[in-house]
């Protein structure tokens, strides 16, 4: 089985992300950028499923700017054997947006005839969570979201759901999308060695056109702000003080 | 004229950094209060870097190493230097000198400790004998077809966790015009070898847990096969092996520097006195622009003298002037970093304090400060005669 693994470069989790002052957007400007860290989990699930001997080949799609061919080739250093990278969009403040990245996922599916694809449940840029569910439904094909446990038997594939108040596992017939959750699994570390021969593995450069997808933008962002600062505790002075307060200050009880 | 990272370089960087941050810092308090590295963690970080295929990367592939460039190698351990010594000696880099091993001492040291079977150290100071290296006291005497080692080493870094150390031991004395000259020899002494005894020297105020050991030997016999290189020939080996260690001491210290660096710009982003972050006050954020320029110039000359190495071009002064300057720009840094902090930097909740008292030692071994300059002004005036 062959699994198609979409991963999306975005800024890195550990940067301060600062809004511009315009308000039009995050300061992509000399910040560093890394693979979506829900992309790395999907990413050492397929590695995972083809040491099970569950899956024969790992292909990585990366839709965005040409930089978006490190973050391929992070992938393919981790364990994957070849990458597609669509370069989409010249200038990485431009956001390519779920529709237009499903339907280009479709029709690479439609091409590579994968069994499964693993994405990431959402990109920690814009947390749109929308990609895999909306490639699934443009595939008709089943869909698992954010899949903390996943076991492939046979043509169908269990998947544990991190649902609201506990985990639900459902049962959904293969081909299908299945979107990673954060405990699904710890992403590995790149190997000397695979890092050495990530350098020599295929990678196929195309764009929107050659998949016939239009990938302007839908939305119009209004304006990007930062979240409210928190403001500084108040120190109580017994329970009483504390019961007070949240009955007739905060209202809360 | 190309400054970039390949994109290998990139990857090997962040898998470094990562594995630094993962699996290195969790442990450094335990390390730091303990002055220990319990065996089960460094087996671990030992059984981790074999995995990742980093163990002994240093060393070129027809050995089973990684077959790094000094460069890539340099990056390395320059991520490396962000953690702390103690724990990341068994990110394994077993002293390159071991190339120097000859018919079965492939098989019995060279081979193991590049599979990280075995740990090595190297020793050559003694409590006499410090940058006068032929000053050494230590002393191999001819006894049939072996040698009686008599003697003591201290200082010896990472011979508490050594199976085996290459151990330098005077091996006869010439008579030249400036007086007598001791000749030298390296030698493979295994723990347990009797009449050779590991203990533990002194508590150092850089790098806790990262122990220096006394080496003693007390008419320890070594036959001709635990020879490294030839008779006599220990500086031969050394000038051919050792010459490119010198830039480990530069790389941790640039790495280290901006771990440290980390911490000042985000402290003085953050804390405000005066009703404004302390960052806006000229006092604070002159020392950081200094602190950067400084941090970035000890990088470009380390990574600048190790890439000579790699062109085959002469590169001693070059090693030299890296050596010398990142570990005395490091000193600048780790004060700077204090005194942004103030009082918080001095205590042992923040690992500010840690991070100066550990620079000291950076100018100090593998050739102090002096030695370097020493090597550094030799190199230019030694063609002009003076």
């Amino acid at each position: 089985m062959k699994v198609l693994v979409p991963v999306k470069r975005v800024i890195d989790y550990n940067v301060k992300v600062r809004v511009k002052a315009d308000s039009s957007g995050v300061d992509l400007a000399n910040v560093k950028m890394s693979m979506n860290p829900f992309d790395e989990i999907a990413v050492e699930q397929a590695i995972r499923l083809k040491e099970a001997g569950q899956a024969d080949e790992i292909v990585i799609v990366s839709i965005g700017v040409e930089k978006a061919q490190e973050t391929i080739r992070t992938a393919l250093a981790m364990g994957a054997d070849r990458g597609i990278l669509v370069k989409a969009v010249d200038n990485v403040e431009t956001d390519v947006e779920p529709l237009a990245v499903a339907k280009i996922l479709a029709k690479i599916v439609e091409e590579e005839g994968p069994g499964l694809v693993l994405c990431g449940k959402q990109a920690i840029d814009n947390d749109m969570n929308a990609t895999g569910q909306m490639l699934a439904a443009l595939l008709g094909w089943a869909q698992g979201t954010f899949a903390s446990k996943l076991a492939i038997e046979g043509d169908h594939a269990s998947v544990t759901r991190e649902v609201d108040g506990g985990l639900q596992t459902i049962k959904v017939k293969m081909p299908a999308v299945v979107t990673v959750d954060l405990r699904l699994n710890e992403p590995r570390y790149a190997s000397l060695p695979n890092i050495m021969k990530a350098k020599k593995k295929p990678l196929d450069v195309k764009t929107p056109e050659d998949y016939g997808v239009d990938v302007s933008p839908r939305l119009t962002v209004v304006s990007v702000k930062e979240p409210p600062a928190r403001k500084a505790g108040v120190k109580v002075a017994d329970v009483a003080e504390l019961v007070d307060k949240l009955k007739n200050e905060a209202g809360v009880i | 004229m190309n400054f970039g990272l390949t994109d290998e370089q990139e990857m090997i960087v962040s898998t470094v950094r990562s594995f630094v941050e993962n699996e290195i810092y969790p442990h450094e308090d335990l390390v730091e209060r303990t002055g220990e590295v319990p065996k089960e963690i460094a087996d671990e970080i030992r059984r981790k870097t074999l995995e990742l295929g980093f163990y002994a990367c240093n060393f070129p592939e027809e050995v089973g190493g990684a077959g790094l460039s000094h460069v890539d190698f340099a990056l390395v351990e320059r991520e490396l230097g962000r953690g702390s010594m103690a724990l990341n000696h068994f990110f394994g880099r077993p002293q390159n000198i071991l190339m120097a091993c000859e018919g079965a001492q492939k098989e019995r040291y060279l081979l193991p400790a590049v599979r990280g079977e075995k740990m090595d150290a190297l020793a050559m100071t003694e409590p006499d004998a410090g940058s006068d290296v032929r000053g050494m006291k230590c002393f191999a005497k001819r006894d049939g077809g072996d040698w009686v080692v008599n003697g003591t080493k201290h200082f010896i870094s990472g011979a508490d966790h050594a199976d085996f150390i290459i151990v330098f031991i005077a091996t006869g004395e010439d008579d030249t015009p400036k007086g007598p000259k001791k000749r030298i020899t390296a030698f493979l002494v295994d723990r347990g070898t009797p009449g050779f005894t590991i203990r533990h020297g002194y508590n150092s105020v850089s790098h806790r847990g990262y122990k220096n050991m006394v080496l003693e030997f007390d008419d320890c016999r070594l036959p001709d096969a635990q020879v490294l290189g030839e008779v006599d020939g220990g500086f031969a080996v050394m000038n051919e092996w050792l010459y490119a260690t010198r830039i480990t001491v530069a790389t941790m210290s640039v790495g280290r520097a901006r771990r440290v660096f980390d911490y000042a710009v985000s402290y003085a982003a953050e804390r405000k006195q005066f009703g404004q972050p302390i960052g806006k006050f000229q006092g604070v954020s002159f020392q950081l622009a200094d602190m950067i320029t400084e941090i970035d110039a000890a990088d470009w000359l380390t990574l600048a003298s190790a890439w000579r190495l790699d062109q085959g071009l002469p590169a001693n002064r070059e090693i030299a002037s890296a050596k010398l300057y990142a570990s005395e720009m490091l000193a600048r840094v780790t004060d700077a970093a204090i005194q942004i902090h103030g009082g918080m930097g001095l205590m042992d909740d923040l690992p500010l304090a840690r991070f100066w008292r550990d620079a000291r030692v950076e100018r100090i071994w593998d050739g102090t400060s002096e030695i370097q300059r020493h090597i550094i002004s030799r190199d230019l005036l030694r063609p002009l005669g003076a």
